[in-house]
């Protein structure tokens, strides 16, 4: 292909993810360093009430927000350096509490308590994800081929489901009295509140969000079971390996891109998480990086949006972000030179 | 292939992973088939803590309708006979009419069922012993859906989604598919370097996009006026641009299926129809693109849900009256004030996933191979 035909292909594409991406991104890393504030004036204001014979009248000195012709508040942008990241990080209390061994101090520091979630998150849920993705493609490979369709179809379901509908579904079987908090507090004898403690929200979102993502590993997996080379099973089968080992030195190996592929997509994902507050309505117990970042976009009670916290939280997050990517990166990088992409 | 014993299964493995299949059928479908349920009950009924009282909804049948015995014994009758008979059935109607497209096999399945109602009921007519079978069991209604469309402004919040969805889809296929096209022809470094930057970009949390997004938005009309006059919008709560948006967002994703689609079709062929006289564009419109469809298909089937499940973007950048589905149910599940409000809620939440449930329905298919493209070669 020509230079100049593939250009006129690819220019609406990369002038969207240009415009779009590219330039947001470089608004947000400039934003993170400055501060928008109102300009307030110092004016003087006489207030009298009616008193005896006489109006009392007292001036003071008061500070307002400073307004244009049209009425609205004035806004500057000030340069500040680092001290967005300053004040979102909390360094000094971050390092004291981290010498003080005391986790609960952590937590109090909003960075580093959704900091500490996203990562967890991400690191519980993967295994999780592989080895139930794994299971069922190996049991689903099993099955004869009419009810091959039919379970591919119901496991398509959690994955296809909006993420907030899919969450909003699981807080309605334990919000509550709901069918199953009923079950485990009838099988405990006792009561329980799961949406009223950081740990049980955590194991919730961790559920949803492997009941989730299962059905896309599952998936992946199962195409590549189609794949594996029956004579290799064969000749195992004749040295005597028995069905475990088959799985562990013939089946996993050869599932072994597809198991770093899923791994990767689902670590950048999962790093993303976000619809799971929302819909669990956590915010007093568990947020997530990126719901700290929307929480600061979303306008408070007097309609501010405080964009350039949301900046510096979002730089930050896109530090996270590149240690996702770069294995993903350096792989994709090893199949360039190879000729295999 | 020999046929080993050592490969067949022993009985023990056998049930136990068809008992985890069915484990797992279960699990997956569990919180879905659910809150349909709920949904259709009223609140005392919904919320009770005894699964049974939450199927059959006794308060609901007495107060509202509900389905008899009778008719449950029908409804289990039709489907066992379908699935028995579902191909037998099918021939005898394929004598008359020729079913060859979706409409028509579903026309198919309304008309037998109409035809085996009224069977059932002019049985019931000529031997009335049925009547005994006639009490009530299923309670349902429709009130909550009715509260949602109607009260709730759904009907506006689903135009708005069907505008957006629609817009997202049609603008990131027509950019992906060339972009695609090209990637898959060129061996360039630049090809190459476009692809790993859209990688960087597809890992991306959406909340930073929108954060450089809305100071811009907001202020668009004052920023654009030297440039474009008066005509300058007001970007922000527009769905046209919650569209460019999600498109942007979608790229990165579209390019590279669609160029694991492209790389399927041999180049020889294009490069057949360029020997022919054809342009680039030429031969990518009349000889690449009729036999792309199933991947531009698959392509926009994750097109639209990205389109449609989008939640941060949208709630974000849409003001009230342009609001899409999505994000107005979290102003139905936040009222927690009484449970029908929550009932109502669910309500919305079934109506939210019944086109995303059509969609597997009939596009299971495409939605595999999407999934699988990227990774299976690799």
């Amino acid at each position: 292909m020509k230079k100049k035909d593939f250009y006129l292909f690819i220019v609406p594409s990369l002038l969207m993810m240009f415009l779009f991406i590219a330039v947001p991104l470089a608004i947000v890393f400039q934003q993170s360093f400055y501060i928008t504030q109102n300009v307030f004036e110092d004016v003087e204001v006489e207030t009298c009430t009616p008193g005896f014979l006489k109006q009392i009248c007292e001036t003071e000195i008061q500070t307002k927000p400073k307004l244009d012709a049209n009425g609205n508040i004035i806004n500057v942008s000030v340069f500040v350096g680092l001290e967005n990241y300053k004040n979102l990080l909390q360094i000094e209390k971050f390092k004291k509490s981290l010498y003080s061994f005391s986790l609960s101090e952590i937590e109090k520091i909003n960075f580093w308590k959704a900091f500490r979630f996203t990562v967890t998150f991400c690191l519980i849920t993967l295994p999780l994800v592989i080895s139930l993705g794994l299971l069922i493609a190996i049991t689903v490979n099993n099955l004869t081929q009419s009810l091959k369709g039919p379970v591919i179809f119901i496991s398509l379901l959690p994955f296809i489901i909006t993420p907030i509908i899919g969450a909003l579904a699981i807080r309605w079987l334990f919000v509550g009295e709901g069918i199953l908090t009923s079950l485990i507090e009838y099988l405990l004898e006792r009561d329980i509140a799961l949406f009223a403690s950081a740990w049980t929200l955590e194991l919730l979102m961790v559920i949803y969000r492997v009941w989730h993502v299962a059905p896309f590993a599952f998936i992946v997996f199962y195409a590549g079971l189609q794949t594996v080379n029956k004579e290799t099973l064969e000749s195992a089968v004749i040295d005597g390996a028995n069905r475990f080992e088959r799985l562990r030195y013939i089946v996993i190996p050869h599932l072994m891109p597809l198991i770093i592929f899923v791994s990767l997509i689902h670590l950048m994902d999962s790093y993303r998480v976000f619809e799971e507050i929302v819909a669990f309505s956590s915010q007093a117990y568990v947020i997530s990086l990126q719901w700290l970042t929307y929480d600061f976009l979303t306008p408070d009670d007097t309609g501010n949006r405080l964009i350039n916290r949301a900046s510096t939280s979002a730089m930050l997050t896109m530090i996270g972000v590149s240690v996702i990517i770069l294995p993903l990166l350096k792989r994709t990088w090893a199949d360039y030179r190879e000729g295999n992409l | 292939m020999i046929e080993t014993n050592s490969l067949k299964q022993p009985l023990s493995l056998k049930i136990s992973s068809s008992i985890f299949v069915v484990l797992w059928c279960v699990i997956a479908s569990f919180p879905i088939l659910w809150i349909t349920v709920m949904s259709v009950k009223l609140p005392i009924d919904a919320f009770s803590s005894n699964p049974l009282t939450v199927i059959f909804g006794p308060l609901t049948s007495n107060e509202r309708n509900y389905l008899s015995f009778q008719d449950l014994l029908f409804c289990t009758f039709v489907l066992t006979i379908f699935i028995k008979f579902k191909a037998k059935i099918y021939n005898f109607y394929n004598k008359f009419i020729n079913f060859n497209d979706i409409l028509n096999i579903i026309f198919f399945y309304i008309f037998t069922i109409i035809l085996f109602y009224l069977a059932f009921k002019s049985f019931n007519y000529f031997i009335p012993v049925l009547d005994v079978l006639d009490f009530k069991s299923l309670g349902y209604t429709f009130e909550h859906y009715q509260t949602v469309w109607v009260e709730r402004g759904f009907s506006i919040y689903f135009k708005n989604s069907v505008i957006v969805t629609f817009g997202v889809v049609i603008v990131s296929l027509t950019f992906g598919t060339l972009a695609g096209f090209a990637l898959a022809r060129s061996n360039s470094s630049i090809a190459f370097w476009i692809l790993v930057i859209a990688l960087i970009f597809r890992a991306l949390p959406h909340s930073i996009l929108v954060a450089g997004y809305l100071p811009f938005f907001m202020n668009s009309s004052e920023i654009l006026r030297p440039i474009l006059g008066d005509l300058a919008p007001t970007l922000f709560g527009k769905p046209m641009a919650v569209i460019a948006v999600l498109v942007a967002i979608n790229q990165p994703f579209t390019i590279w299926l669609m160029r694991s689609f492209f790389q399927n079709i041999p180049s020889e062929l294009d490069e057949a129809a360029r020997i022919d006289g054809c342009s680039h564009f030429q031969a990518f419109l009349k000889i690449i693109m009729p036999i792309m469809w199933p991947g531009v298909i698959t392509t926009g089937l994750f097109s639209f849900m990205l389109g449609y499940n989008d939640y941060l973007v949208t709630s974000l950048l849409l003001d009230a009256q342009n609001q899409t589905m999505v994000p107005a149910i979290s102003g139905l599940f936040n009222r927690d004030t009484s449970t029908t409000d929550q009932i109502v809620a669910v309500a919305a939440a079934v109506s939210i996933t019944a086109p995303l449930f059509l969609l597997v329905l009939f596009f299971q298919k495409q939605i595999v191979s999407g999934l699988t493209a990227g990774a299976v070669k690799g």
